[in-house]
């Protein structure tokens, strides 16, 4: 079975590292805040100003004044800090903040990513995506493998526009784990019950199949 | 130095027709709600705003592109906005959409006499085209220009009657570099107080770059997305 939108959240929170700075963008991104492993102590960057964010506020208990960089009403944790834009992206940009995990709509195997624009169709803008691909010591995308209509989304070369270039390391799909290398993408991991010949025949991009290739435990 | 005007109408006062405007908050959070509303009663139009984000449909700036009062966006995030999308993809609305990391240091440039800078931000997409890459280290980079205004709104928690701020929580964002980066700075504050209220070692943005201040009413202070979790 493909892994459902916790679940990749839950495989991702797997590479989280005891005292890592992170920022976790919108929609899946943000659920791997859920399932920080025990033991493990991250702090969370929000582009919007944030070190330090704590989980969704008890009802009853939102601030207008305290949301992240989707808009959500949040929390803050004991010791967190405040910034403002500027100094948000200049933790961004020197690479304080160590692992970026983020949406994307193609993935290239040679490490480009799209996710901002279709021309002529919907242009919502780059938000801080761009700043964080072109900076972040590690990106992990996390993506449907296909689209709606079945086609595959781990490209050899991206159609959309870039949001950077030769940046991915690593891509967390609904059907399994990729490094990406400079032999293409390398399938690390494939999900409980999907075959590596179905990875095969929805990965357009250069695929090789890691010796060590296991099942994702989940 | 007495910087404090009546209210927003008197703190817009001099913004006309085809003016470039800086505008603070981070989607709907810590946005000039009162001088938004004065920019509507005015009716002034063909504005450029630079802003990280347009509002919402009925709310922000919004309430601006509705009017049709708004030329041209610069912006990072556009999504929540219809009306904002409609114009666009209609070519009524001209769009200049940047790298929010890059948008947020343009303004703090522009703010502080560096008319440019390099950053790894988008190089080698379409933001790139057209401008000065450089290798620095085994880099690519991208150059940037300052941006500036000739009046910024801006939104505050406090302030004083000599234009010194403190902001509230996620409500800082933008404002601290548009306040700084504005022709004209007009802030609006949920509490006006003398100086020496303020302690000098909590003020973020130094009244030096405030032109004029106010004491806004009626905040509505919308929430774009109330996500909670159950107690227990």
């Amino acid at each position: 079975m493909p892994l459902d939108k916790h679940q990749m959240a839950k495989r991702i929170a797997r590479e989280l590292k005891d005292g890592f700075y992170v920022n976790l963008g919108i929609g899946i991104p943000t659920l791997v805040a859920n399932y920080i492993p025990e033991g493990i102590d991250v702090e969370l960057q929000s582009e919007n100003g944030i070190l330090g964010m704590g989980p969704f506020p008890y009802e009853g208990e939102e601030d207008a004044d305290l949301i992240n960089a989707g808009k959500q009403t949040v929390t803050l944790k004991p010791g967190a800090v405040i910034f403002d834009s500027a100094t948000s992206f200049a933790m961004i940009r020197s690479q304080k903040v160590q692992l970026t995990v983020l949406g994307a709509m193609e993935v290239a195997d040679n490490g480009d990513i799209a996710n901002w624009k279709i021309p002529g169709k919907m242009v919502k803008g780059m938000g801080g995506a761009m700043d964080l691909v072109a900076s972040a010591q590690n990106i992990i995308v996390v993506m449907m493998h296909t689209n709606k209509a079945g086609e595959s989304k781990l490209l050899k070369r991206c159609t959309l526009p870039l949001t950077g270039v030769g940046c991915v390391k690593k891509v967390v799909s609904d059907l399994g784990v990729f490094d990406i290398t400079p032999e293409g993408f390398v399938l690390l991991e494939h999900a409980p019950g999907v075959s590596v010949e179905e990875i095969k025949a929805k990965t357009e991009g250069r695929l090789v199949v890691a010796s060590t290739v296991k099942e994702m435990v989940v | 130095m007495n910087k404090v005007v009546a209210n927003a109408d008197a703190a817009v006062d001099g913004i006309r027709d085809g003016m470039t405007l800086m505008v603070g908050g981070f989607g709907l959070c810590g946005i000039p709600e009162n001088s938004i509303a004065a920019l509507v009663r005015m009716g002034v139009k063909g504005l450029t705003c630079i802003s990280n984000n347009a509002g919402v449909d009925d709310f922000g700036l919004g309430l601006l592109l509705q009017r049709k009062q708004i030329k041209k966006m610069i912006s990072s995030y556009v999504g929540e906005n219809e009306e904002f999308e409609r114009q666009m993809l209609s070519g009524e609305l001209e769009v200049d959409l940047i790298p929010q990391g890059t948008l947020a240091e343009r303004c703090r440039a522009g703010g502080s006499g560096i008319p440019a800078f390099f950053t790894p931000a988008g190089y080698g997409t379409e933001v790139a085209l057209g401008k000065e890459t450089r290798e620095f280290h085994g880099k690519m980079y991208v150059m940037e220009e300052w941006l500036r205004s000739d009046f910024s709104l801006v939104k505050a928690w406090k302030g004083d009657t000599l234009g010194n701020l403190v902001y509230r929580h996620t409500a800082r964002n933008f404002n601290p570099m548009m306040a700084m980066a504005g022709g004209i700075t007009i802030a609006e504050v949920e509490h006006l107080v003398e100086p020496g209220e303020l302690d000098p070692d909590q003020i973020h943005t130094p009244g030096i770059f405030v032109h004029r201040i106010f004491q806004g009413s009626g905040y509505e202070k919308r929430i774009e997305q109330r996500t909670t979790r159950k107690r227990g």
